[in-house]
């Protein structure tokens, strides 16, 4: 129904009206319906996918000087995809729900003649010659790719100021941060420059920009999306997942993307599931706890009101909500901050000006690989490398990286303890709202600080979700929903419900705020 | 102080990276308060405490031992920063 009004809408203003006043000054347009919607508009044949995506194209042109999102743009290559989406659909071919959407993706996901860059000077003319399966699956779903995002380099970062070439700005108030490291993931959809996007997360990095731009964002179980063809940092942590707009389009990519995959051995054995299916407006029953290490000191008493607020709406549709334990939180930034790090300092040890990638030529070839790493790697990539190879480094190895994996365990033994008696937990995504530019930059222990909410969870390998609820001066609040291994369908549920009761989970982007740096 | 300066050095060694002098301050500085806080961990007691490397319960991935189509070496080497011959061409090293 709502869908009807906002395109009749539309049509009295002529479907190319990038921004349509309405509801007070808020903007709508085509670039702000959902995959869902605009899927129903493109099977009625109201729209085509080409309309659709240079709209978005538009959309771009007229705000990414602005929110800077996008490390490369492939236009061309959009309306060639669209083209042959809307070729498919006029010959009347069985299309997927998320045939003909434009979408961007992480620039750590690999595309096969697209360069991809990780937001690094040391992959800055990187054209990889194959796809990462996600993007394959979105092929074969017939989405259509409008560019790559920019992101904390090498996913190192929460704040999206780490990437090698500029930073990202948050579309709610551009003087604020939009999170990181998946920062332009999730500022290109808050932004309305691309229907939905994927963002990879390591200690929170789909999650905590999610919370920040105001737009739903799912870390899946470790191991349900394949990482072949994502650009690693820390193989043991790292998830790709989906930034969208709603609960629903979350549940439609998952079920796009999700699925075994024999390129990588690290993935589970498992049948897709339809996510669609867990879209339910019911959580009579269900328990649902609340880890008492969330929600002490530091939290902002605003963020701490809008999560009360999500408490009580839960338990007004019959949840049970109740105070949890998990003892071993606090230890949990610590031993990510070892973990990580080591496997980065193994994993970007190929990046040695070789085989692809930045040279920088010297008279032999150990220089040759020092001078290349130390002019294509940032200050932070440089200063996790060392901490890693510090922590593996003989006579450290079992004081530092032996002890953070001994963590790990306590830390997953906390989440595996309370699941036997909850379906899910329910945190902060982060104890504030987005924090402002240059605020963090100088100091990394800080900056690490942005994650400790998001951490513990990968960690633990289980699924987690941040839903936008509510905003604090302009900056949204993210609720973040943590569930059991592979349980997916119970954040979804849980979140689905969250949004239905309630109109604090669509926060529309200002973009304004302040000057550019 | 956890780290020295001269231990920094030695760890940019073992990372193949090439530090100023200002980057050896810096780091110096950063690492120190980072380890600090490391600290924290010792605080656990994990003495009968088995370690955690990976979560998912997965060993010995095999697959059939027969041959794929491989990437095509023109596509291989077309990021190679120098070739020769087909081949990825590197500085002298004997």
């Amino acid at each position: 129904m709502l869908l009807m009004k906002k395109m009749a809408v539309l049509k009295s203003h002529g479907l190319f009206d990038i921004v349509l006043e309405m509801r007070g000054g808020a903007s709508l347009s085509l670039t702000s319906l959902t995959a869902h919607e605009l899927s129903e508009l493109l099977d009625k044949r109201e729209l085509s996918s080409k309309e659709l995506t240079v709209a978005h194209l538009e959309r771009i042109g007229s705000v990414d000087d602005k929110v800077k999102a996008f490390t490369t743009l492939t236009a061309e290559h959009a309306l060639l995809q669209a083209e042959e989406i809307d070729k498919k659909r006029v010959h009347g071919e069985k299309l997927s729900p998320l045939a003909g959407i434009p979408m961007a993706l992480k620039d750590n996901m690999c595309t096969r003649g697209i360069r991809t860059t990780c937001s690094s000077k040391i992959l800055e003319d990187f054209v990889p010659p194959y796809d990462a399966t996600v993007t394959e699956k979105l092929n074969s779903a017939g989405t259509v790719l409008l560019g790559k995002c920019n992101m904390d380099e090498f996913a190192m970062g929460s704040s999206t100021e780490n990437s090698g070439f500029f930073a990202t700005r948050n579309p709610h108030d551009l003087n604020a941060v939009p999170g990181g490291s998946s920062g332009g993931s999730a500022a290109a959809v808050a932004a309305q420059e691309a229907v939905f996007a994927l963002g990879s997360d390591t200690g929170g990095s789909i999650r905590l920009p999610a919370s920040f731009c105001g737009v739903v964002g799912l870390k899946p179980t470790y191991g349900c999306v394949s990482r072949y063809g994502l650009i690693a940092y820390a193989s043991s942590l790292d998830q790709i997942g989906p930034l969208t707009r709603d609960m629903t389009d979350c549940a439609l990519v998952m079920s796009a993307i999700a699925g075994h995959d024999p390129k990588d051995s690290t993935s589970a054995p498992m049948d897709i599931p339809d996510y669609s299916k867990y879209l339910v407006n019911n959580v009579k029953g269900m328990k649902i706890g609340l880890p008492k290490e969330y929600f002490g000191a530091g939290i902002d008493p605003q963020v701490l009101a809008y999560l009360q607020q999500a408490i009580g709406k839960l338990e007004e549709m019959g949840a049970i909500c109740e105070e949890v334990s998990l003892p071993h939180t606090m230890y949990a930034l610590p031993a990510y901050y070892i973990i990580a790090p080591a496997e980065a300092s193994s994993n970007l040890a190929r990046y040695d000006g070789v085989q692809y990638g930045l040279r920088v030529e010297a008279e032999d070839i150990v220089s040759m690989y020092c001078k290349t790493r130390s002019q294509g790697f940032g200050d932070e990539v440089k200063r996790r490398i060392m901490l890693g190879t510090y922590a593996l480094s003989s006579g450290y190895y079992d004081a530092y990286y032996m002890k953070a994996l001994k963590v790990r365990t306590l830390v997953k033994r906390d989440f595996d303890h309370v699941f036997e008696n909850y379906d899910c937990l329910l945190t902060p995504t982060s104890p504030t709202v987005a924090f402002n530019h240059g605020e963090k930059a100088d100091d990394p222990l800080t900056m690490y600080l942005s994650d400790i909410c998001t951490i513990p969870v990968n960690l633990a390998g289980i699924p987690s979700l941040s839903l936008p609820f509510g905003q604090v001066n302009g900056r949204p609040v993210g609720l973040q929903l943590i569930g059991k291994a592979f349980d997916e369908g119970t954040l979804l549920r849980v979140g689905y419900s969250l949004e239905q009761s309630t109109n604090l989970t669509k926060p529309l982007p200002a973009l304004k705020g302040g000057s550019r740096a | 102080m956890k780290i020295s300066k001269q231990d920094v050095e030695h760890v940019a060694v073992l990372s193949r990276l090439e530090l100023s002098e200002n980057e050896k301050e810096n780091y110096t500085e950063t690492l120190n308060s980072i380890l600090e806080y490391m600290e924290l961990l010792n605080r656990v007691d994990t003495s009968d405490v088995e370690p955690t490397a990976h979560v998912l319960p997965l060993i010995n991935i095999f697959r059939e031992d027969k041959p794929h189509e491989p990437l095509d070496r023109k596509m291989a080497l077309a990021n190679a920063p120098d070739e020769e011959d087909g081949c990825f061409k590197v500085p002298r090293i004997v």
